[in-house]
């Protein structure tokens, strides 16, 4: 009776006998794909012209780049390594981002592609059922890695131009201005983070130097909130700004900010500030020995 | 590496080409306070745009300079200090406070000749601000 009953026991199946037998299906699964390459690549095409996929671009680029991503997905199938089509995915990215391809139309072609090849097996092997579960067991793990690789790269390389975009943004956002000779303007506008601060100091110490500088003018009329770090950062880029040889005068504190500043306590000894930017110029004009005067006030002495 | 002390009109311009150790600062320093009083100077410009970095010892001893000199009746003024130093300084809180900067040796020479002016039309009762 024991006997009996280990034999009626499942054979749990043997890993390796299991992953080779995974390698020949999708050995068979990859030689059936090369040899309706044509055929299926041109249906593929077709379906996403049919969904409206990648509007942006023409019909024969749509099918150029089918045929690229159709080899490189049978050969991820083929090989198991996905490095290849990870590179592509990412060239492909690049490529077609600036043209305003959407997430979701890539991850629906990639989507579409799986579905193809789903039915064309279906198709093939449909009189053998069990082989066919057998097949697709073999083949739906790798599409998933596939189309997992795909989005995901196309992904990242969204993110990555996201970041250079906000980068460029960032360096755009904080003009150092010459009104005069030997004086700057820097009107800051928006939010003040730590690294934007950083950069804004950054750009003014060197702007000094090249403009040979001896007074700026720091305008905040456009910042609208400051807490003590930000602060704290404006002090230290009106003393680093000193050591260059360059008097800085701030203006256009809002009363918010002013009350915020002395009720948190920074210390704005140091500082000059002027209620606005015109007061600031001024200022800034009187200690450089500039004198403005009306046309008016010099033509009847002269 | 001793520092060249150079003798330009009532003024002395030390140049400093090169990183400096503590006992080269030391010695610098006491050289200038010396000869603050042997030339009759009465302007001195310490000149660090060769230096990419700034310690603390180094800001110390600058400002002790421009203290030390002042006694002896010399006004300081630091010139050349690079956008990076400024920056660095800075954050570690190093400010050189109630020292004289110029942007570059032309900026503190101009600097000086203005403070000698001042001083002069003061003197004569001729200007009456601070």
């Amino acid at each position: 009776m024991a006997t009996k009953g280990k034999d009626a026991q499942a054979v749990p199946p043997d890993p390796q006998a299991q992953s080779e037998s995974t390698a020949a299906l999708l050995r068979e699964l990859v030689a059936h794909l090369r040899q309706n390459r044509t055929q299926l690549r041109e249906e593929w095409a077709r379906r996403i012209t049919r969904a409206q996929l990648l509007t942006a671009m023409t019909e024969e680029e749509i099918f150029a780049e089918a045929t690229s991503v159709y080899d490189n997905y049978v050969e991820a199938l083929e090989t198991g390594t996905f490095e290849a089509l990870q590179a592509y995915a990412r060239n492909l990215s690049e490529r077609i981002i600036p043209r305003g391809v959407e997430t979701h139309e890539v991850v629906g072609i990639v989507l579409l592609l799986r579905d193809v090849l789903a039915r064309s097996l279906f198709a093939k092997y449909h009189g053998d059922f069990d082989k066919l579960n057998r097949i697709l067991d073999a083949y739906e793990p790798a599409a998933n890695r596939i189309a997992n690789t795909v989005a995901v790269g196309f992904v990242q390389e969204r993110e990555r131009i996201i970041r250079q975009q906000q980068e460029a943004i960032r360096e755009l956002s904080t003009p150092v201005l010459q009104v005069r000779e030997r004086l700057l303007i820097l009107p800051i506008i928006g939010v003040i983070d730590p690294q934007r601060a950083r950069q804004l100091t950054e750009q003014l110490l060197r702007a000094i130097r090249t403009n040979r500088a001896k007074v700026v003018v720091i305008d905040i009329t456009g910042v609208a909130a400051m807490d003590s770090n930000v602060a704290n950062h404006l002090v230290q880029t009106v003393e680093a700004s000193r050591l260059l040889g360059a008097t800085v005068i701030v203006t256009g504190l809002s009363p918010e900010i002013a009350q915020t500043l002395v009720t948190i306590g920074v210390d704005l000894s140091e500082m000059a500030t002027v209620g606005d930017l015109q007061g600031g110029i001024e200022e800034a004009e009187r200690l450089l020995g500039y004198k403005v005067v009306p046309q008016e006030e010099l033509t009847p002495k002269a | 590496m001793e520092v060249p002390i150079l003798k330009q009109g009532h003024y002395l311009i030390a140049s400093i080409q090169s990183a400096l150790t503590d006992a080269d600062l030391s010695q610098l320093r006491e050289a200038l306070i010396e000869r603050v009083g042997r030339f009759r100077a009465r302007g001195v410009i310490v000149d660090v745009t060769a230096l990419d970095v700034m310690d603390s010892f180094a800001v110390r001893t600058l400002r002790d300079i421009a203290h030390m000199a002042r006694l002896r009746g010399a006004e300081t003024v630091i010139v050349g200090i690079q956008p990076e130093v400024a920056f660095a300084m800075v954050q570690l809180g190093l400010t050189l406070k109630g020292v004289s900067t110029a942007l570059d040796l032309e900026e503190g020479l101009l600097f000086l000749d203005h403070q000698a002016q001042l001083r002069i039309e003061r003197g004569s009762g001729r200007i009456d601000r601070g």
